[in-house]
């Protein structure tokens, strides 16, 4: 019984490590929206490559084997095509502009608030994360009271024009992160903002 | 009567704690944004039919069909498109969205998968894996796609 239950394991685990040897991966890094090449590192059983050109492959076939190979661009965009044809609208972040100490924006905003709209209805589902900023001026606690004011401004604009509140998430995140840094107690129209992420 | 009634709210309140906890994890770790075919979700060993809009848990597992594709983005910004006949799961995802520190990983058993990493890969580099039947891809960033099979 005990013997039988041993062989049991041994043949399962010969099993799969056979299985594991005849399966087959390829893996292939892409250049992305910025032109910036991926990278990837390939563990496999002791060895460890890293693909960091782009149509750089692994065809990991065999035990061990950690070949590097080309794959031209139309091979890829073959293999892989349903694949990379079901690839997401990316995620983007718009910035809107708000006058000093309040929820007033610039006059410059109306073409941004048009963006946000076009770039949610690209989506059949959006989420939606508006967080509001200020400068430095004034204390760390008024300025937390005033982000989170700015970003449920951005809020009931969206709202009124018909997204689901539920879509939304709104926060302040008061003067903690500037897009400029500066000293304490220093106006910045760049820092008085909110973030509007789509995705 | 009145220590009674105290306990009940008290229980009551407890509950209603419970459950908007509850709620807001279930608010997920990435959202279905497209779908093409058939594709199935595999949860607490319940399989059901995916559809857009569909919020996922860690240790979901997606099956697409021969026909089927899905794309996901998850709360870190990572885009992963699931491809025709694939085995996917998230075995394990956290995200702090202040830090971006976190960890994604996921198992690919067959098909394919087009990926592009997100915050938690750009704050740490190989926090995201990859596991296949044969191998561990960690991931540096950004776009790559890859396939795993027989």
């Amino acid at each position: 019984m005990k013997t039988c239950s041993v062989i049991a394991k041994i043949c399962l685990l010969v099993t799969f490590s056979l299985l594991s040897a005849c399966s087959k991966d390829t893996v292939v890094v892409l250049p992305d929206d910025d032109g910036k090449i991926g990278s990837v590192a390939v563990k496999r059983v002791w060895k460890k490559v890293e693909l960091n050109k782009a149509h750089e492959v692994t065809q990991l076939a065999g035990l061990a084997s950690t070949e590097i190979l080309p794959m031209n661009k139309t091979e890829v965009e073959h293999t892989f095509a349903e694949t990379l044809a079901a690839t997401p609208v990316p995620p983007v972040s718009l910035n809107l502009y708000f006058k000093e100490g309040g929820t007033q924006l610039m006059p410059e905003s109306s073409p941004v608030i048009e963006q946000i709209f076009k770039e949610i209805s690209k989506r059949s589902v959006a989420e939606i994360t508006v967080i509001g900023h200020t400068d430095r001026v004034g204390t760390v606690q008024e300025n937390d009271a005033l982000a989170l004011k700015r970003a449920q401004s951005v809020l009931k604009i969206l709202v009124e024009r018909g997204i689901k509140l539920e879509a939304i998430d709104a926060a302040g995140r008061g003067e903690r992160e500037p897009l400029v840094a500066t000293k304490d107690e220093v106006a910045e129209p760049r820092n008085r903002r909110t973030e509007i992420n789509i995705r | 009567m009145r220590p009674k009634h105290f306990i009940t709210t008290f229980c009551l309140v407890l509950v209603v704690i419970c459950f908007t906890i509850s709620v807001t994890h279930a608010g997920g770790i990435g959202q279905v944004k497209n779908m093409k075919g058939s594709a199935f979700l595999e949860r607490n060993r319940n399989q059901v039919p995916l559809k857009v809009g569909d919020s996922l848990q860690q240790a979901d597992k997606i099956r697409t069909g021969l026909d089927g594709s899905v794309g996901i983005i998850f709360v870190d910004n990572s885009s992963f498109s699931v491809g025709p006949n694939t085995v996917f799961t998230v075995d394990q995802f956290a995200f702090d969205s202040t830090t971006h520190e976190g960890v994604f990983n996921t198992s690919l058993r067959q098909g394919t998968l087009a990926v592009k990493s997100g915050k938690i890969v750009k704050q740490t580099p190989e926090a995201m894996k990859i596991n296949t039947r044969s191998s561990v891809l960690m991931v540096r960033g950004t776009r790559f796609v890859v396939s795993s099979g027989y």
